[in-house]
């Protein structure tokens, strides 16, 4: 049992599940239907995010060891229920936690169709999710992993645009296709280990031959997930199809299971095979930075344009995991909450034009700042994190990842900072034609600003933006810990860097003051 | 040498169903086939009372070696069991409906059941072989049911001469490996093959066998007759085929590579991963283009098979005891597919086979709706459904054995069967509604079908510390 003296994350799990089966099998007529099921959607979320905030109130961010810790050995003996979390997972529990009552309030007009069953597949998403984040028995992971797939495909072809179809379909077989040779992998290493713990695995030692092929497998499914070029041709198809608060999910939450993959299980389980096989990562994102930043700025359409800047800064989170210092992973991990929050609300911001207009090409849009100025503070505040504005979550991130990647080649930084650049041009291009020009069409001139439901979904993500500009200490607190083992585990196979660096004047880094610590 | 009532009492289960089914029979001619939901009632308690035979039975060797009783033969016998009395149970709507009420289809599916029972207790090469014969030669009758219909008696006809050659290749195979052993009984063959030097006659002997033995579990290249003949019966009967005579040639074969063959476990093997790995990739390419949901349901039962296969490649208890798990999730699987099947049925009880026709099932009726998809879903081994789990058996007694490259392909192939599983799930759930179904056909199928979708649904997870240790059990008793 834990500190709380109750299966904390076994509650937050079902919470969900229940508040979905009883959306899908409450009686009554259509309307009423639709009623409950958007109460109970937003009361469960809302329980799990005040009990995600007790998790952060109660959690003991001066060890790595796994907290909450549940153990069940219920499907003996193959794999367990097994959960408990550590820094980096409690945060991206916040995360889901704070995204999902968003999602449901940011669906609670837009969608009016089969209500019940939208609300359900969100639940079981919010279940599914945090399963990913808090399992600790290897196949447990795996089938929350994969079970994912489910809810989002109905999700994109059940209330998608008008291509969900061919967008659900290949959603599902692609992301499919990289898991189950992680499988394969897991199967192997479980023989080899004679173990499903996570904690355990991630502290054995696996020959160094077999970990290229286990690192490549898992690779297969994480970069997909991610994802990385060249295997992300399904994630502008699934955004651009989904509807806004799939989009949100998707960007904001499921992007970043492929980042926590990495740093679970890639790194520490084969920090050999990470080391050698460095270049390949490098090399991939350093093309995505530039190739997908070039194919946002060409973009019409405002959530394509949304999930080719996903791919460019998930290409930071690589970069940073896989620089082999702490700056680079506590900047990739600030870059995945970061790019969760602002993403999420980049595409709630396209969606409430989408809810007025009905359209999502760039060109039907301009001049919103006249008439729409408090929905054009919020889309620029958004814009600017986007491009790492100092003040905003984005710099923090990108800042620590830039340093780490130089550490460790400076080519690498010197390429992910063009990256930057080119950010900052099709962002603000993209703004500048929202937002400025001339009001001249009709039917934009006649939208309403934002109303006092749209301003509550977006304020708090903006506060916590700010906060996470101003002050990230408060989110890198808990996971510094558990950085620092990832980086205990790591170090014996970290590659030299090329970076010439003064011994008695290191980087000043928010990260500095624990980098003493090893 | 035992006397006569010991081997009798071993085969109590068989003497069950052989005694039943006469009497069934002979209540059926004097009552006429008004009695059939009476006869399929009965029927279902003769399969219990077998059930109770079998937990209640002893293990041995009954018949001079003719005839096995140990735990595999038990396992087994309890899944075909209550899989032909399932199928018993949901034809009933169905030939009620049709115009030519039978009461011999439940004597039929007994005796049926009555030869799986002796193909999964065969310690012979002749009680195995007569096994199948009583199967099979239900099993034509059953395919021609409605012979009123063209379909059907060509699903008869061409089940039958096919089988009858896949029946004369396997007693070839038999008549080979005779001569070269000097002896059928599979105890007896294993000796000659572990104390003598292989010959070529022993492999032509085996391949041949295998491959009458490939034709009755519909493995790829033994399986062009599987989706005519499901597309041709009556979807109860078909129902029927895809479950347990699958799991019962599935144990002989199982069975007859392990306890016969099994010091040539190198031989065979090559040929059963070749079969699993076309089975796999044929099933799921075979069913893309399909538009008839039968025969869908064919390629996917011969997609099924393949992976199952896998299991066996790895020879080890691990590995039997994976296609031990693997049949029983599948069957119920199966079962429950084709019970939604039966529900396709238009406003004037018309069935409707076309895929097409399921399109916004979702919104008329998502009870059964939501079934489909579990099912579709599970088939397709999606975690967190439970049809993910013997996928997950199968791979993993590959990968102890040894053999990654073939759990590699294999699950990389499950990604092309995904596809058509999930064009089924979106023709259900992403397209407009364009037909209207008639409701629930009997509240037992409704049972049944609520009850194997539970059971496929995450669920089962709980099922899995006891299944897995009766598979086991049940495969030591192969080694």
């Amino acid at each position: 049992m834990n500190a709380l003296g109750f299966p904390i994350l076994s509650i937050m799990l079902a919470v969900p599940l229940v508040a979905a089966l009883w959306a899908l099998f409450a009686p009554g007529d259509e309307e009423a239907r639709a009623r409950n099921a958007r109460v109970s959607a937003i009361a469960a979320t809302l329980i799990d995010f005040v009990l995600g905030l007790l998790l952060w109130v109660k959690f003991d961010s001066t060890t790595a060891a796994f907290q909450f810790q549940e153990n069940m050995p219920l499907f003996a003996p193959y794999f367990g229920w097994k959960l408990g979390i550590d820094g980096i997972a409690m945060m991206l529990i916040q995360l889901s936690t704070f995204l999902m009552p968003i999602c449901i309030l940011a669906s609670w007009r837009s969608i009016q169709k089969r209500v019940p069953e939208y609300m359900a597949a969100f639940l079981l998403m919010e279940t599914l999710m945090i399963g990913v984040f808090s399992a600790q028995d290897l196949f447990l992971f795996y089938i929350f992993f994969e079970a994912g797939l489910i809810p989002m495909y109905l999700i994109i072809g059940i209330w998608g645009g008008a291509r969900r179809i061919y967008a659900s379909y290949k959603f599902f077989l692609y992301t499919l296709l990289g898991s189950v040779v992680m499988l394969i992998a897991m199967l192997w290493m479980v023989n080899q280990a004679g173990t499903t713990d996570i904690p355990t695995l991630m502290t054995h030692d696996f020959p160094v031959h077999a970990q290229i092929w286990l690192w490549l497998a898992f690779f297969a499914s994480f970069a997909v997930k991610m994802p990385m070029w060249p295997v992300h041709t399904w994630l502008p198809d699934a955004h651009v199809e989904a509807p806004t608060a799939g989009s949100v999910i998707l960007a904001g939450v499921l992007l970043k299971m492929g980042g926590y993959g990495f740093i679970r299980f890639s790194l520490p389980m084969f920090p050999e095979a990470s080391a050698q096989l460095m270049w390949l990562v490098f090399g991939l994102s350093m093309v995505a930075v530039v190739y997908t930043s070039l194919v946002a700025l060409v973009q019409t359409d405002m959530k394509k344009l949304i999930a080719y800047s996903s791919v460019a800064h998930m290409a930071f989170v690589t970069i940073g995991l896989f620089a082999f210092n702490q700056q680079g992973i506590e900047g990739a991990l600030i870059v995945m909450l970061s790019h969760g929050l602002v993403s999420g609300a980049l595409f709630l911001c396209v969606g409430v034009i989408y809810d007025r207009l009905h359209t999502r090409e760039i060109a039907r849009y301009g001049g919103l700042a006249n008439n729409m100025p408090r929905y054009a503070i919020f889309f620029l505040l958004f814009t600017m994190a986007s491009i790492g504005l100092p003040g905003t979550s984005g710099f923090v991130g990108e800042f620590l990842v830039l340093l780490g990647a130089y550490h460790a080649g400076s080519w690498v930084a010197f390429v992910a900072t063009t990256g930057i650049i080119l950010g900052a041009a099709y962002s603000l291009y993209l703004y500048r034609r929202i937002a400025y020009g001339p009001l001249d069409k009709e039917d934009v001139a006649a939208m309403p600003d934002l109303s006092a439901r749209e301003l509550w979904l977006l304020a708090p993500i903006a506060a916590v933006v700010l906060w996470m500009g101003v002050y990230p200490e408060s989110f890198l607190k808990p996971m510094r810990v558990s950085v620092e083992s990832l980086m205990h585990r790591i170090d014996k196979a970290a590659p030299q860097g090329d970076a010439k660096i003064a011994r008695h004047a290191p980087a000043p880094t928010s990260a500095a003051p624990s980098s003493e610590a090893h | 040498m035992q006397s006569l009532h010991q081997s009798l009492g071993l085969s109590a289960p068989e003497l069950v169903l052989s005694l039943g089914a006469m009497a069934l029979l002979m209540i059926g001619v004097f009552r006429g086939n008004g009695a059939l939901r009476l006869l399929s009632w009965l029927a279902v308690g003769i399969y219990a009372l077998a059930i109770v035979a079998v937990i209640g039975g002893n293990a041995g060797i009954g018949y001079d070696g003719l005839y096995v009783a140990d735990a595999f033969s038990g396992f087994l016998k309890i899944v075909i069991y209550v899989a032909a009395a399932a199928a018993t149970l949901l034809a009933v709507p169905y030939m009620e409906r049709s115009h030519g009420t039978r009461f011999e289809f439940p004597v039929l599916l007994l005796l049926s059941a009555t030869g799986m029972s002796m193909m999964v207790s065969a310690g012979d090469m002749i009680s195995l072989y007569v096994g199948l014969e009583l199967q099979s030669l239900a099993a034509y009758v059953l395919a021609a049911f409605n012979r009123g219909e063209a379909r059907s008696s060509e699903a008869g006809l061409k089940y039958f001469v096919l089988g009858a050659l896949a029946s004369g290749v396997l007693l070839y195979g038999i008549s080979l490996v005779y001569g070269f052993t000097g002896t059928t009984r599979f105890d007896q063959v294993a000796q000659v093959i572990a104390t003598t030097p292989r010959s070529i006659g022993i492999l032509f002997g085996l391949t041949f066998v295998l491959a009458g033995l490939a034709f009755k579990i519909s493995a790829v290249p033994f399986h062009m007759w599987t989706p005519d003949v499901y597309e041709g019966a009556p979807t109860p009967v078909a129902a029927f085929f895809a479950s347990a005579p699958k799991v019962a040639a599935m144990g002989l074969l199982t069975r007859v590579a392990v306890e016969a063959f099994g010091g040539a476990s190198g031989d065979w093997r090559q040929i059963v991963i070749f079969a699993a790995i076309a089975s796999i990739v044929l099933g799921a390419i075979g069913a893309i283009g399909q538009s008839n949901i039968k025969r869908l349901l064919a390629y996917s039962s011969i997609n099924n098979v393949g992976f199952a296969l896998i299991g066996l490649a790895a020879a080890t208890p691990e590995g039997v005891a994976s296609v031990l798990f693997y049949m029983v999730v599948y069957a119920v699987m199966t079962i429950g597919s084709f019970i939604c099947v039966l529900q396709m049925r238009d406003l004037d009880g018309r069935p409707v086979e076309t895929i097409a026709a399921l399109s916004g099932l979702s919104r008329t009726r998502p009870g059964l709706a939501a079934a489909f998809a579990i099912f579709m879903f599970s088939l397709a081994g999606i975690p967190p459904l439970f049809g993910f789990w013997p996928k997950f058996m199968v791979f993993n007694a590959a990968v102890q054995a040894g053999l990654v490259p073939l759990a590699v392909i294999g699950i990389a192939a499950s990604v092309i069967g995904a596809f058509y599983y999930l064009k089924v799930v979106k023709t259900i759930y992403f397209d407009e509604p364009v037909q209207q179904f008639a409701g629930a056909d009997s509240s037992v199928n409704l049972g049944m079908l609520t009850l194997s979708a539970l059971f496929v649904s995450p669920l089962g997870y709980f099922a899995i510390p006891a299944l897995s240790a009766a598979s086991l059990a049940a495969a030591r008793a192969l080694f």
